[in-house]
């Protein structure tokens, strides 16, 4: 009988699609929608995931997020005394400091001076064009891809060998780094901490973190608590600033409303359209599925009839929802100035579960309808 | 001939809006195996109901019904279902043939429902479809089949997995003159065998003379039965 089922369903080819239709629309939109607001919370936290060697990050008690909020600096004090933590196999310094750069011609840009460990160069994107030694040159430093772009001078970017100013100091790009989309509006431009240090104006402190490895075997939330012990700083391992980093800018933006209000405006279309397109299909079926149970159909086969056609229009509709949403993601998703997009596996399974709540609660409706019919029912014309 | 089907003393009312409509009164009526019986009267005076009663689509609120030795009243609702499925041939009124299935697809239904592989099923159905005379259109939709056509196809599904017993509603009523001669006629060929009975509801008097014995109803009472002149 599950053919039959099925064929009843794909029959009635107008409310078939209608219906299939609906659970695509929903399972876009929830997917869609999520997929951009993990996106836009991924690159909160970019520069943290931009830094994979760092086990910890040590910064001022009070911050919560890195490049959003200020930055509160540290004494410069502050690595020697990670270093002295039990647990702690190496720490360098890291400076995040906002400028301006003047490009000449009267143009000027925002820029994150980034100041990278001088030894290690800890902390710099993966280098696509020249090398992270050539940094040593002098008044040298590294342009991000999306920021060289935006650099763009007389209608071209800026590439190696051109020179501007950062504070009235002479910079020379020496390469190119991959740096992850990020919050960040302005360009990155990478140098080492040293020279960061003298080109931003003097103040006490100008240490932004500390990025440390742990000793291996050492757990790291152990070694965390040790530094914090021993220094009253901040230190995070680089989950826990990645998440306390998005959780920052979900808290101080208000997007999770607006995201949750269209996810919940695609669930609630696809409840209505859907659910109320398979309520009336099985309604419309009314007098065939009397007549089936007249004939016989146990209240049993009756229920997995209906399961059957709810489960195969859930399926096509989360399958061509999520496809879609995946295609639209990898054509609209990408760099810092395009779509902020993240897809994780799971996401497919909470829109899965979404499509399935939707189903069941239609399926469910139609089934009370469907079990508490008489089969004499039939007999009345 | 042994009586297939046995309603004594037959209750049952309706109650729509606190209202209690009493529809059966303590009905009798007794079908033997090999007949044909027409449940005939005015609307409303309960044929449908007792139709409903004896196919076990209907509980009743006092007396008994037994068919083929089963007290269908005292049987649980799924034991109730499994004996409609194995014993019972339904022809309605409005032919309730599912659009989206084919001719052979809506008469291989019960055969499907008492277990047979869809091939068996089909198989079967081909056959009836050929004994109804629709062999050429087995596998159009019912859309595609006139009125007479369609009520054929709910015969050969009535029959496909050789029911006992072979409740009619209504057969002919939507039906022209012509057409309902034929179905009628169709329905004595291949229905009506030893060990089978019809109960064919109707209030359409031009097909009496295919009845063995007519019950007349009347308030939902059986007020007589009689036998009519045998069809030319």
């Amino acid at each position: 009988m599950d053919a039959v089922a099925l064929k009843m369903l794909f029959g009635d080819r107008g409310r078939f699609l209608g219906i299939v239709l609906g659970l695509t629309f929903a399972s876009l939109l929830i997917t869609q929608q999520m997929s951009i607001f993990l996106g836009l919370l991924a690159r909160a936290h970019a520069a943290v995931r931009d830094t994979p060697q760092a086990d910890l990050w040590i910064m001022d008690r009070s911050m919560e997020a890195i490049d959003l909020g200020g930055v509160r600096p540290l004494p410069d004090t502050a690595l020697d005394r990670v270093r002295g933590v039990t647990g702690v196999a190496w720490a360098v310094p890291h400076l995040r400091q906002p400028l301006e750069a003047s490009l000449g011609l009267g143009l000027r840009r925002d820029v994150l001076l980034i100041g990278v460990d001088d030894q290690s160069f800890i902390g710099l994107p993966p280098v696509t064009a020249g090398r992270a030694e050539d940094l040593r040159q002098e008044g040298a430093v590294l342009l991000d891809e999306e920021g060289a772009a935006k650099f763009a001078r007389a209608g071209r970017a800026l590439g190696i060998g051109d020179v501007f100013e950062i504070n009235d100091h002479r910079a020379v790009v020496v390469g190119l780094v991959k740096a992850k989309p990020a919050i960040w509006f302005g360009s990155y431009v990478y140098t080492t901490a040293s020279r960061a240090r003298e080109w931003t104006p003097r103040t006490r402190r100008t240490l932004s973190y500390v990025i440390a490895g742990v000793q291996p075997g050492s757990d790291r939330a152990a070694v965390a608590a040790a530094v914090e012990a021993a220094t009253g700083l901040r230190a995070a391992t680089g989950e826990e600033f990645q998440s306390g980093s998005a959780s920052f800018f979900a808290r101080n933006t208000g997007i999770p409303i607006n995201f949750g209000m269209a996810v919940g405006l695609g669930f609630l279309v696809g409840t209505a359209v859907s659910g109320m397109l398979f309520l009336q299909f099985t309604r419309d079926n009314l007098r065939y599925l009397g007549a089936l149970k007249a004939m016989g159909a146990s209240d049993g086969l009756l229920l997995r009839m209906t399961l059957l056609q709810a489960g195969i229009v859930g399926l096509l509709g989360y399958g061509l929802g999520t496809g879609t949403a995946a295609m639209f993601g990898a054509l609209a998703g990408g760099g810092a100035g395009q779509l902020a997009w993240l897809m994780p596996p799971w996401l497919l399974i909470v829109t899965g579960g979404a499509i399935l709540c939707i189903v069941l609660g239609a399926a469910l409706l139609s089934l009370r309808t469907v079990l508490r019919l008489e089969p004499a029912v039939v007999f009345r014309g | 001939m042994a009586d297939l089907v046995q309603a004594r003393g037959v209750v049952k009312s309706f109650t729509t809006g606190g209202v209690v409509t009493p529809v059966l009164r303590g009905t009798d009526l007794a079908v033997a195996e090999g007949e044909l019986l027409m449940l005939v009267g005015p609307s409303g005076c309960g044929k449908t109901t007792l139709l409903s009663v004896i196919a076990g689509t209907l509980d009743l609120e006092g007396g008994e019904v037994t068919v083929l030795g089963t007290r269908l009243d005292t049987l649980a609702p799924a034991a109730r279902t499994r004996f409609r499925c194995r014993n019972l041939g339904f022809v309605f009124q409005a032919f309730n043939l599912i659009p989206a299935l084919t001719v052979v697809e809506n008469i291989a239904i019960p055969a499907l429902l008492n277990g047979l592989r869809p091939a068996e099923a089909q198989a079967k159905a081909r056959v009836l479809a050929e004994r109804v005379g629709l062999g050429h259109r087995s596998d159009h939709l019912p859309t595609q089949l006139s009125g007479g056509q369609q009520q054929r196809v709910a015969i050969a599904r009535a029959l496909v997995h050789d029911p006992a017993l072979v409740v009619c509603d209504e057969p002919t009523s939507t039906l022209d003159h012509h057409t309902g001669d034929d179905i009628m006629a169709l329905l004595r060929e291949v229905a009506v065998r030893p060990g089978r009975a019809l109960v064919v509801v109707t209030h359409d008097s031009r097909i009496f003379p295919y009845a063995d014995r007519i019950a007349r109803m009347d308030d939902g009472i059986i007020t007589g039965v009689e036998t009519p002149p045998r069809t030319p």
